[in-house]
């Protein structure tokens, strides 16, 4: 008979978990077969990491090995009491001898079994030793593995035993002591630190930088790398950092990393960040990096994400991954999980220990069944901040009561405009229509041309509950089918919306202009108009298109019409830039409120007509106000974006042989207009697409505070926002303003307050910010929904960006982008060899430039539900091994319109 | 931390037990000279007191007397170190205002009331320590009390306890398994002709898995009788060599 020999293993309980993961490597191996496991080191393995546990429980499930369990905790012969005095570890390894003694007299008691011998594995020096004076046969793993003869592979998977002194720092601390505030306070004071907000990398997430928002700072920027470093930081925590010295510094990794060990515990983070720093450093980019000291202040919120369940069924602690990659994985304790799963659920952080690789959370709410539109839209509005309950009974008190009408107390105090022909020109189904125009001919034979904005600031009084509300909200937010106002729908959609045929108070501004649109004097009133019609673009187009209508409304159409294209062509002369988007609206089913098709934005020439008088307005009362209110009028700049913002769309130019000047807006709009490509009628839409990514925000501000005014993208020395009160705060505050500066309202503390004032900018700039992306989130949400029901598409596409190991490329049909990456977990990858100059990629034989024409197939990944991504794979240029053949299914293959 | 692995692969629960095994039942009767008859029972670390007293007259206002059959008093009640925390516990709440009704109920079914018209039967229940199951104790001990008194019953009731974890039902749980996993159900049970007593859930099941939790539960309760069987039998063979001479 074969000699067998059984042996009993406990994986090592006081190592770190890279040795019992070399452990379980060893077990896994085929070789090693007739274990077996007691179940009370089944028990500690289960308590202390779940992946290792499902391992060991699989490798038990396989018949070939011949893997055991042994309920040795309830035998009665192999249970023993803890001593008086004994701690449970030491009681646990005196049950693993007691049981692997009662094996060994077991065995020799069976006839045939005289050839049997149990062996003892154990990686714990003094149990070794106490078993051995027990007269078991004991042998550490790696003596056991080196007596396998003729099995030296085996070594290769045996982990370097670490010595003992190495026990405490790798298994227990992962972090670093924060330093108490005193301690913080005084090294900010005296230059040891720096304060900044910390920012996580979103594409990295051993990767953070620290913005040092204090002035005078020659660094602005500190970046840190590795979890030692960033040390327990979250996303928009403010922090203490201590810079290293030069030579510590290291640039910014490009590599994407995403924290998706399956273990809910600490581990292969060595592997992990050897990889950052494999990264060779050119000293040039090498930016100051440090380590965070401590926590100055938590700016944890509660988390939208969802649960990773822990692989052991009845397991209480979860993981939980929150939708924003820059937020870290959060460990919470939940008996619902079954329950949970699938659901997208809210998690508040309780705390960071520093013995522990994640967060410690709880469970707040359940919002609904990940997928469901309602749920995402839930989502992506908590997590953009964006305010969206139900406005208050408390902001309701203070709408006006209905049925309202236009006292006679308003008929004295204001203009009285309702003969004139006043009309609107909006999107269809717009309902909350802010502005109105009309134009006609003096005596004089000038034009007298005006701007009617609805009278927001004349229902909504400062300080109220109203205010209050609309002030914190700062903007209505639009996404796909919804709307979240600003102000109650009763304001937004009825007595401030400025709809035709009935009569409403508006703040007018009124030029009177020479026919080469040179305003001679200008004029602000509040008033009450009436509009005559309410148009769409289309409507307002076909009428000045069609040359037999000759009523008052087409006529006054017109007027705007021609002044409005030379007022462009002047400011297009001063180096206003015209840019480009690839936005694409959706048509959205009227019912389920499903995308059904996707419509190109076409823009007709009223919409220009529009958006110059709005433009005029606004700079006019920007200047107006300004001269009022030097210290606290409500301005908004674009600024003018560093030169090295530009070098991706010169180098992108040049690839095609054309010079982009980018001295001054007006040299950049003209190398715009003049940049074209024979054959290519979209490569200009291409490099304005480029352009506009080049850009700044443009942010609001008070003017007291601030000394550059320009708003570079419209080449326009003042600006503000005057425009639209129903949908941004701004307005409205510039609305009162300018009330003031024309004796029809009182002024209060808090507008002539700078301080105030610049404070209520940064949330309305954090707002809009927010809404902005809120709206991408909703578009790139509808049309993960419209690829998800046309299932694979072939469209062809542009490289808009070419990466290191990805091209981006925009569909314009859809304006939908997408990377194409090179390379794959699963497969080798093919040979890449990047030029930044160029930026080319040459993968294999091939080499793709920016804008290079490539055929892709589009469909949609929803491996992970939460994070589905538009996939992208290449069909044309054919590279073997990495393009796809082209899907069978064609959908009725429209030709795409490349000059949209 | 993991949680708690109800049933482990190897088919071991918590403490040891394998699904169907009952913990361990040790009675005594007759702990108490004054009353009619009681007695005491563990079932595992469950461990429940019962004293009965009757019949006899109505106590109280006449008007809760019933001309044909005897009425039924049980009073349910829990020791303030009875469980892991502390507590002092007030007579008639809700919880054991609801015990004291569902006992009450299962005796009304077992006890031979109508022999004794406008009389009153006394049960008072109480819980030392509780480790699950609360209630199968005190049916289990109230029904030894019963039998010393010497109150004519129809059978023994029996109670036990059953969860269902991992498609496989558990008959008897601790208080780590009802308080870990999910559901327990109640059974009280006439064994000799298997009429139920009471029957209580309140918890979700698929239905597919009732009749096999009952099915459970009814094999641990008849296993239950014998013990008790053995402990009447055991108790009167004492007394009978006591009283022979």
């Amino acid at each position: 008979m074969k000699s067998q020999i059984s042996k009993l293993t406990s994986p090592v309980r006081e190592y770190t978990k890279v040795i019992k993961f070399s452990q379980i490597d060893i077990l896994e191996d085929p070789l090693i077969r007739n274990v077996i496991i007691l179940q009370i080191v089944l028990q500690e393995v289960r308590h202390r990491s779940a992946p290792v546990y499902k391992r060991i429980k699989d490798a038990i499930h396989e018949k070939e090995k011949h893997f055991y369990t042994f309920t040795n905790e309830h035998h009665r012969e192999t249970f023993i009491e803890r001593e008086q005095g004994e701690s449970a570890n030491d009681r646990n390894d005196r049950a693993i001898r007691v049981a692997a003694k009662w094996y060994t007299d077991h065995l020799a008691k069976k006839t045939d079994g005289g050839s049997l011998k149990v062996v003892l594995l154990t990686d714990d020096r003094a149990n070794k030793e106490k078993a051995e004076q027990y007269g078991l046969i004991v042998y550490r793993c790696e003596e056991y593995i080196k007596s396998l003869i003729g099995n030296p592979e085996l070594m290769d998977r045996l982990a370097l035993q670490p010595d003992d002194q190495n026990e405490i720092t790798g298994s227990k601390l992962l972090f670093p002591e924060h330093l108490p505030l005193s301690r913080i306070q005084s090294g900010i004071k005296n230059g040891m630190f720096l304060q900044g907000t910390f920012h996580a990398n979103r594409d990295n997430y051993l990767e953070g930088k620290v913005f040092i928002n204090r002035e005078g700072e020659e660094i602005n920027e500190v970046l840190l790398q590795g979890l030692q470093n960033l040390n327990r930081a979250v996303h928009q925590d403010v922090v203490a950092v201590e810079l290293f010295p030069k030579e510590r510094w290291v640039a910014p990794s490009s590599v994407v990393l995403q924290d998706d060990s399956p273990n809910d515990e600490d581990a292969e983070e060595d592997e992990t960040e050897n990889k950052l720093k494999g990264v060779p450093s050119d000293p040039s980019v090498l930016k100051p990096t440090g380590r965070v000291v401590g926590i100055i202040k938590r700016n944890w919120r509660p988390f939208c994400g969802m649960l990773s369940q822990s692989m052991i069924k009845e397991a209480t602690r979860h993981l939980f991954t929150p939708a924003d990659r820059r937020i870290p994985r959060i460990r919470i304790e939940t008996r619902q999980a079954a329950n949970l799963v699938g659901q997208r659920i809210m998690v508040a952080i309780d705390g960071w220990p520093k013995n522990s690789r994640y967060p410690n959370g709880h469970f707040v709410k359940n919002l609904g069944s990940a997928g469901d539109k309602e749920t995402e839209t839930e989502v992506l509005l908590l997590e953009h901040d964006v305010p969206h309950q139900p406005f208050s009974q408390a902001v309701l008190s203070f709408l006006p009561k209905m049925p309202w009408s236009i006292t006679e107390e308003d008929l004295k105090v204001r203009a009285d405009l309702r003969h004139l022909c006043v009309c609107s020109v909006d999107p269809p189904g717009c309902t909350d229509i802010d502005d109105t125009l009309h134009c006609r001919e003096l005596e004089n034979g000038n034009l007298e041309v005006g701007v009617h904005i609805a009278d927001v600031s004349h229902f909504i009084r400062p300080g109220n509950a109203l205010d209050q509300e609309a002030a914190s909200r700062g903007t209505t937010v639009y996404l796909c089918g919804k709307r979240i106002d600003m102000v109650p729908e009763l304001l937004s959609s009825n007595l401030c919306s400025l709809r035709s045929n009935v009569e409403r108070l508006a703040f007018s501004c009124i030029w009177e202009m020479n026919h080469n649109a040179e305003i001679l004097k200008a004029h602000f009133t509040k008033s009450i108009i009436n509009s005559k019609a309410s148009l769409t673009y289309a409507e307002a187009q076909m009428r000045i298109d069609d040359g037999t209508m000759k009523d008052d409304i087409t006529k006054s159409l017109r007027g705007l019409n021609r002044l409005a294209k030379i007022l462009k062509g002047r400011r297009i002369a001063k180096g206003a830039l015209t840019l480009s988007s690839p936005e694409v609206p959706f048509h959205i089913n009227s019912e389920t409120h499903d995308p059904i098709d996707l419509q190109s934005k076409e823009l007709k020439e009223t919409n220009s007509m529009v958006e110059e008088f709005m433009l005029l307005a606004n700079i006019s009362v920007a200047q107006k106000i300004y001269d009022e209110f030097s210290e606290c009028a409500l301005l908004r700049k674009h600024p003018s974006p560093p030169p090295l913002n530009y070098d991706i769309l010169i180098k992108a130019a040049k690839s095609r042989d054309l010079n982009i000047h980018t001295d001054s807006a007006k040299a950049l709009a003209d190398s715009l207009n003049n940049a074209t490509v024979e054959n290519f009628p979209y490569f200009n839409t291409l490099l304005r697409i480029l352009a506009t990514r080049c850009m700044m925000q443009a942010v609001y501000f008070c003017s007291g505070m601030d000394s550059d005014f320009h708003h570079y993208g419209l080449a326009s020395p003042i600006y503000t926002h005057f425009t639209s009160p129903i949908r941004r705060y701004a307005d409205i505050i510039v609305h009162r303003l300018l009330a003031v500066a024309i004796n029809a309202d009182s002024t209060y503390p808090d507008l002539m307050d700078k301080h105030k004032q610049s404070a209520l900018c940064n949330n309305l700039n954090y707002r809009h910010k927010m809404a902005q992306y809120a709206q991408r989130a909703s578009v790139a949400f509808h049309t993960q929904l419209f690829f998800k029901n046309k299932g694979i598409i072939n469209e062809e596409g542009f490289i808009l960006f070419v990466k290191k190991n990805a091209i981006i490329i925009l569909i314009p049909k859809f304006g939908l982008e997408g990377a194409v990456f090179f390379d794959n977990k699963d497969k080798p990858s093919p040979h890449l060899s990047f030029d930044s100059e160029g930026p080319t990629l040459k993968v294999e034989e091939h080499t793709f430039r920016m804008f290079d024409k490539v055929k892709v197939t589009i469909s949609l990944d929803a491996s992970n539900i939460q994070h589905q991504r538009i996939r992208m794979a290449l069909i044309e240029p054919v590279i073997p091994g990495v393009s796809v053949p082209v899907p069978e299914s064609e959908p009725e293959a429209k030709k795409p319109k490349l000059d949209c | 931390m993991a949680g708690l692995e109800l049933l482990s692969d190897q088919g071991y629960r918590l403490d040891g037990r394998k699904a169907s095994e009952l913990r361990k039942v040790q009675a005594r009767t007759s702990v108490f000279a004054q009353a009619d008859g009681s007695a005491y029972l563990e079932q595992g670390n469950t461990k429940a007191l019962a004293v009965v007293y009757g019949p006899h007259e109505t106590r109280g206002s006449r008007s809760k007397s019933l001309h044909d059959r005897a009425v039924i008093n049980c009073q349910y009640s829990m020791a303030t170190f009875s469980t892991a925390e502390r507590k002092r516990r007030p007579h008639g709440d809700r919880k054991s205002s609801e015990m004291s009704l569902h006992l009450k109920q299962t005796f009304e079914a077992a006890v031979l009331t109508e022999l004794y018209p406008r009389s009153q039967i006394d049960i008072y229940v109480k819980i030392l320590q509780a480790d699950g199951g609360n209630y199968s104790a005190c049916v289990n001990a109230a029904t030894l009390a019963l039998v010393d008194a010497g109150i004519p019953m129809r059978d023994y009731v029996c109670a036990c306890t059953a969860g269902f974890v991992e498609d496989t039902p558990l008959a008897d749980l601790c208080h780590a398994e009802e308080s870990g996993g999910g559901m327990s159900l109640a059974l009280a049970l006439l064994p000799r002709n298997g009429n139920i007593a009471l029957l209580q859930m309140d918890a979700r099941l698929h239905q597919d898995h009732l009749d096999a939790l009952i099915e459970a539960a009814m094999t641990a309760c008849k296993g239950l009788s014998k013990v008790l069987d053995g402990v009447v039998r055991q108790h009167l063979e004492e007394v009978s060599v006591l009283t022979r001479d």
